[in-house]
């Protein structure tokens, strides 16, 4: 179970998280949606510990982030997390199978004779094969995306962050990752937080959808109640309307009128 | 107007006391790794032999050309002046062992070396891969600062010895076709006139110059901000802060040197 209380994260003067409460149950998915800039892939940040909040804690299984101090501690909390980055950040200079097995050096004790078909296994899982020699940058955006999953679930974690994983890709493929992440929750039974500005992709994979907005929680609920919310800031975000509370400049400034450019 | 002025200024003291503060951080983490967890020998190698291997010809050749030029200056002065030429074995010896071929070799290195280094990493930076790192349980300074570290400082000695003896060389062979200076006078003046604590001094100034380009490079790499323009500027600054840093901390490292007798 993950419990955030009270979460404010600053980055110099800018206030990005303005006291975030929330609790991702055990087992369950949670989709946190909001604008660009709102801190929704912050929020993943600091769960997983590479951002430190001003103010606030986050628990996980008891287990305080801010107050892990030795590298045993440290390692032993990431030991129970995937991440899946928004681009992949898949490591140029390695093979795909030596990407996805990096992780196991540091985080468990798994032989290294095992690497090459633990690969294989969490790239059939993700649907591809037959790729384990091939470079990141040999990779369609699809395929990098399902490495990338591949990597995120090598050392078999209790939770999985998912970074905006549908990002870049086309509609299809965008289902065909929102199914895997489905299939993976099911086969893996993960407690999983996933970022995302895509309401088809959020409404398929959801156990609950987290709604965020500068910084603050603004509601949290299961995906059928956030269809009909009438909050009004939900409501015009998964509408996916200009018009509404939350106002996104068309441009940063007003266009002076024809005459008094002329005049 | 004034007002501006002293706030540029004072933005400018401010960025600069929180970049030092970074990098003293890095020197801190990088000693503190080093002395604490294993190090990743398998990638010291590969940049041993990227910054070693890879500049040894760039290298070689700058100090073969600075040896013939200060054979050609040295020979043509003193003819000027003596009637002959004087003493062309013990000036480029004595110039290139103790001042040129360390400093030389290690501005060739920021150039060659060190912008690949902070290119590399600050591309990383970009795109989230060593947050990736952190992400799977191990730390950047670990896995991308030390080997580098550790690689530079076995590397850039021997470098400079090699440029010695290429300089040594070459300035042999412009005393020689040029002036006619034969082959025993060439040597004589250098092994008569050179003892161990010469050699020694330019010895010592290549560790000096090994850590102020790795670690400056390193620092500039992984706190790269701001995507392709971002990664340009972090490795110009890379280059331009090595190269004036080496310059400065020769003069301080020979007057050090010199107060221990080492001259």
């Amino acid at each position: 179970m993950i419990d955030a209380e009270g979460v404010v994260k600053r980055f110099g003067p800018r206030t990005i998280l303005r006291g975030i409460d929330m609790r991702v149950e055990t087992g369950e998915t949670l989709v946190i949606i909001g604008g660009s800039g709102c801190g929704k892939s912050t929020f993943l940040k600091c769960v997983i510990g590479l951002h430190h909040p001003e103010e606030g804690k986050i628990v996980v299984d008891g287990v305080e982030v801010a107050k892990l101090k030795t590298e045993r501690d440290i390692a032993e909390y990431r030991r129970k997390f995937g991440y899946l980055f928004q681009e992949g950040a898949l490591f140029d200079s390695m093979t795909v199978w030596e990407n996805i097995t990096f992780g196991l050096r540091y985080l468990t004790d798994i032989p290294a004779g095992k690497y090459r078909k633990i690969a294989s296994d969490c790239l059939a899982l993700v649907g591809l094969k037959d790729v384990e020699d091939f470079k990141p940058s040999e990779l369609s955006g699809g395929m990098k995306k399902r490495v990338a999953l591949a990597r995120a679930i090598a050392a078999q974690p209790s939770y999985i962050l998912y970074d905006e994983p549908t990002t870049g890709l086309d509609p299809i493929m965008t289902d065909v990752i929102a199914d895997l992440i489905l299939d993976l929750q099911k086969q893996l039974k993960v407690t999983a937080i996933a970022v995302t500005h895509d309401m088809k992709a959020a409404y398929k994979v959801a156990s609950r959808i987290a709604m965020f907005h500068e910084g603050k929680v603004l509601q949290v609920a299961h995906p059928e109640i956030i269809k009909i919310s009438d909050n009004p800031y939900v409501r015009q975000f998964v509408d996916g309307s200009s018009e509404g509370p939350i106002k996104m400049k068309l441009k940063d400034f007003e266009a002076e009128p024809a005459a008094e450019r002329t005049s | 107007m004034i007002t501006t002025v002293v706030g540029g200024f004072g933005r400018f003291i401010l960025d600069t006391s929180e970049e030092t503060g970074q990098f003293t951080f890095l020197v801190r983490s990088t000693f503190g790794w080093m002395t604490s967890s294993k190090i990743e020998w398998r990638q010291t190698l590969i940049q041993m032999s990227r910054i070693g291997v890879g500049s040894l010809p760039v290298t070689a050749m700058t100090a073969f050309f600075t040896g013939m030029v200060l054979a050609l200056q040295t020979g043509s002065s003193s003819k000027h002046f003596f009637n002959e030429p004087l003493f062309v074995g013990t000036v480029v010896s004595f110039a290139l062992v103790m001042e040129l071929g360390p400093v030389m070799t290690a501005i060739v290195v920021a150039g060659r070396a060190g912008a690949a280094i902070a290119a590399e990493l600050g591309t990383m930076k970009v795109t989230e891969q060593i947050d990736a790192l952190y992400t799977l349980g191990t730390d950047p300074v670990r896995y991308l600062v030390i080997p580098r570290f550790i690689a530079f400082m076995i590397v850039l000695p021997l470098l400079t010895v090699a440029s010695d003896f290429t300089g040594i060389l070459g300035g042999y062979l412009v005393a020689k076709a040029k002036y006619a200076i034969p082959a025993t006078v060439y040597w004589h003046d250098i092994i008569n006139n050179m003892e161990v604590r010469h050699f020694v001094h330019g010895f010592l100034k290549t560790f000096i110059f090994a850590g102020v380009v790795s670690l400056v490079s390193c620092f500039k790499g992984v706190t790269t901000r701001g995507g392709a323009e971002g990664v340009g500027k972090a490795t110009t600054a890379a280059v331009v802060i090595s190269m004036v840093l080496v310059l400065v901390l020769d003069y301080f490292a020979t007057a050090v040197l010199n107060a221990f007798g080492i001259t």
